[in-house]
């Protein structure tokens, strides 16, 4: 099980600039306006999937219903558009106007209490970020205060996917039910359906995704990152060791669920709508597997794993869309059996010896390119047989 | 007499236990048990399987909690903390079988138990400077495991695990510190070694240690204590014990 460091000591920052660059040049160059958009779609996913890697991948907490989380962040800001888009001299035709269409639709006749503090921009982007971190840390303390942990977690969060669908679906009047928050138009006047808004946005998300990918990588460097290890294979010796074990598991909670939010929130503003769609098991399934894809111990390779199963997912279902959902959980399947450790798994094993033993004859003598915190491991010999030995216990083990 | 016990206790004892009661649906592991544990002793726990010895660790340490009595540590009553208060309080705990971070390096293992930066913001924050790096090297060689330091702790003998989880605690440096049957599955030479290595690390130290094997009992203890269904049966020094018919009884009766 020797890979597990070295995923974390391979975050070298040129993989990194890499995806930075292909994210921030590559892409908005080679694509036109409407594929770069659903690449900017994309990516919001790529937020959920990367908070997936730090809860599920190291700290070993299975979520099934990370789109609770992207839901509270994108329902936060499409609150805020929707009441920008309903001023009084937009919705002159409403029985009610200045209210959003869908509550004049269900004879609602004032503002309910909580859409008030979404007239102000400043609330709103403080709530997309405090509203799901406040709802992860209720539920991480109610959860891990008590020990509850494994499938037993997976199964409530899955639970609490399924009813918070429920709840905006049934609460029409006050959320838009099944349709969701639609219609959405400008942000303090700026058209964002335009092409260049479309543009800006892109750029705005690609910034946010490296911010929050810096950020994780901060913590995985970090003793917690080595602790969240330490946890999910012997969570009693971590806690006599001193730690109090349900903090750190609050805290890495959060942090994917204030990841999933910013993602969610990018979403409503490049796509320009907010469902329940968005918010319940299925989608919620689909971030494990855009994780488990690109590598639930790499961070980059959450990024990677969702661009490609949902490249995969665009061009499958138009030609057969009845079968998606078979090929996705086949996917999952074929991915959990044969490459546990995903895309980055495989270019660890394959791509990356041939590119340092063609780096080695390039120029030998190389420097080092990043400089290091007194690390007393140094650069391992790989055994690709272990690797696939240890697989399938390993990922079994991911469950507890 | 309470009062009496209690000042007896705070001022000889690092460790009293008192009516101490923990009852499973009704079945009594442990059953009105007092222990005194003093200063720099090494006090070792024997008794037939079932006999509550690991139970008895586990409410000191907090995994299990009493039903009745108390656990008193220089004063504090442990029996209220969480496992971590009590970690933090002083009292170090290594498992049965070997428990540590197979994931990671040794150096890493030592380096998680070094009592700094144990909250979220302090692990965020954390430095391995160079305090860090030399205490670590420094328990390393005490453990025999100083040229392995950079080899992940998955590819350590049973034996060098073992000592691992005794450097995780020694690096806490705990004032009592809690061994649960350190020599099992040892080879003759390793537990050579551990006995010497006990030897060494209770100078500054109580220990209270549970072991089936008489001879290494013999070797470290100052005083045994012998539980029988949850109860003291016997106490004292290895040849009171070994003499005593209540614990021949136990031992060949049954």
């Amino acid at each position: 099980m020797t890979k597990i460091k070295d995923f974390i000591g391979r975050y070298q920052l040129s993989h990194l600039l890499i995806l930075a660059a292909l994210l921030l040049v590559v892409m908005p160059l080679a694509m036109d306006i409407f594929r770069l958009n659903l690449v900017g779609k994309y990516l919001t996913y790529a937020f959920v999937a990367l908070g997936l890697v730090l809860c599920w991948g190291y700290g070993g907490i299975l979520s099934l219903g990370q789109g609770v989380f992207f839901g509270l962040g994108g329902y936060c800001m499409a609150m805020f558009l929707k009441l920008e888009a309903s001023s009084p001299e937009h919705t002159a035709i409403q029985s009610t106007p200045g209210i959003p269409d869908f509550m004049d639709w269900n004879q609602l006749t004032a503002l309910p209490w909580f859409w008030e503090p979404f007239h102000s921009f400043g609330f709103t982007l403080l709530a997309v970020v405090i509203v799901p971190a406040l709802f992860a840390f209720i539920i991480g303390v109610a959860m891990f205060k008590r020990r509850v942990s494994g499938v037993y977690f997976a199964i409530i969060t899955q639970a609490i996917a399924a009813i918070l669908t429920i709840l905006i679906i049934g609460q029409q009047g006050y959320t838009g039910g099944v349709n969701g928050i639609t219609d959405l138009r400008t942000l303090h006047g700026w058209d964002i359906r335009t092409d260049s808004a479309k543009y800006i946005l892109y750029f705005i998300n690609a910034f946010l995704l490296i911010g929050c990918l810096f950020a994780a990588r901060y913590i995985i460097k970090s003793k917690l990152g080595r602790l969240l290890v330490a946890m999910r294979e012997r969570e009693d010796r971590v806690r006599f060791s001193g730690y109090d074990v349900s903090s750190f598991k609050i805290f890495i909670y959060c942090i994917a669920a204030v990841f999933s939010a910013i993602g969610g929130a990018m979403f409503t503003l490049q796509v320009g709508f907010m469902s329940p769609s968005f918010v319940g098991i299925v989608p919620s399934i689909e971030m494990v597997i855009f994780c488990a894809v690109g590598g639930r111990l790499s961070i980059l390779g959450a990024v990677y794993g969702t661009l490609l199963v949902n490249w995969a997912k665009t061009s499958f279902s138009e030609s057969f869309p009845e079968l998606w959902l078979f090929a996705m959980g086949a996917l999952f399947i074929g991915v959990v059996m044969a490459f546990p450790n995903g895309l980055a798994g495989l270019y660890q094993s394959y791509v990356e010896p041939r590119l340092q033993r063609f780096k080695k004859t390039a120029e030998p003598l190389a420097p080092e390119s990043e400089t290091e915190v007194l690390t007393p491991e140094e650069i391992k010999p790989k055994q690709h047989a272990k690797d696939t030995e240890s697989a399938a216990g390993e990922y079994s083990h991911a469950g507890n | 007499m309470l009062e009496t016990n209690k000042s007896i206790a705070q001022k000889d004892f690092v460790l009293s236990i008192e009516g101490l009661t923990v009852s499973f649906d009704g079945f009594k592991a442990v059953n009105n048990l007092s222990l005194y544990v003093e200063e720099q002793e090494i006090r070792v726990i024997i008794g037939p399987n079932g006999a509550g010895k690991t139970t008895v660790l586990d409410l000191i340490c907090g995994r299990t909690k009493a039903t009745e009595g108390s656990i008193k540590f220089k004063g504090t009553e442990l029996t209220r903390l969480n496992e971590h208060q009590i970690v933090h309080a002083g009292v170090g705990r290594k498992f049965q079988n070997p428990s540590i971070y197979e994931d990671l390096s040794v150096f890493e293992n030592l380096e998680l138990s070094f009592p700094r930066g144990r909250n979220v913001w302090g692990a965020l924050t954390f430095r391995r400077d160079a305090k860090v790096v030399a205490k670590v090297k420094e328990i390393a060689d005490m453990i025999f495991l100083g040229d392995k330091l950079d080899m992940n702790a998955d590819l350590l003998s049973h034996g060098q695990k073992q000592w691992l989880e005794i450097g995780m605690l020694l690096i806490q440096d705990p004032e009592l510190l809690m061994l649960d049957e350190p020599v099992a599955g040892m080879s003759v030479s390793e537990r050579k070694q551990t006995a010497e290595l006990l030897q060494r690390i209770t100078k500054d130290r109580s220990v209270l240690v549970i072991e089936h094997d008489m001879q290494f009992v013999a070797d470290i203890a100052d005083r045994v204590t012998v539980l029988h269904q949850g109860q003291v049966l016997s106490e004292g020094s290895m040849e009171r014990v070994q003499s005593d018919p209540k614990v021949i009884e136990v031992y060949l009766g049954h």
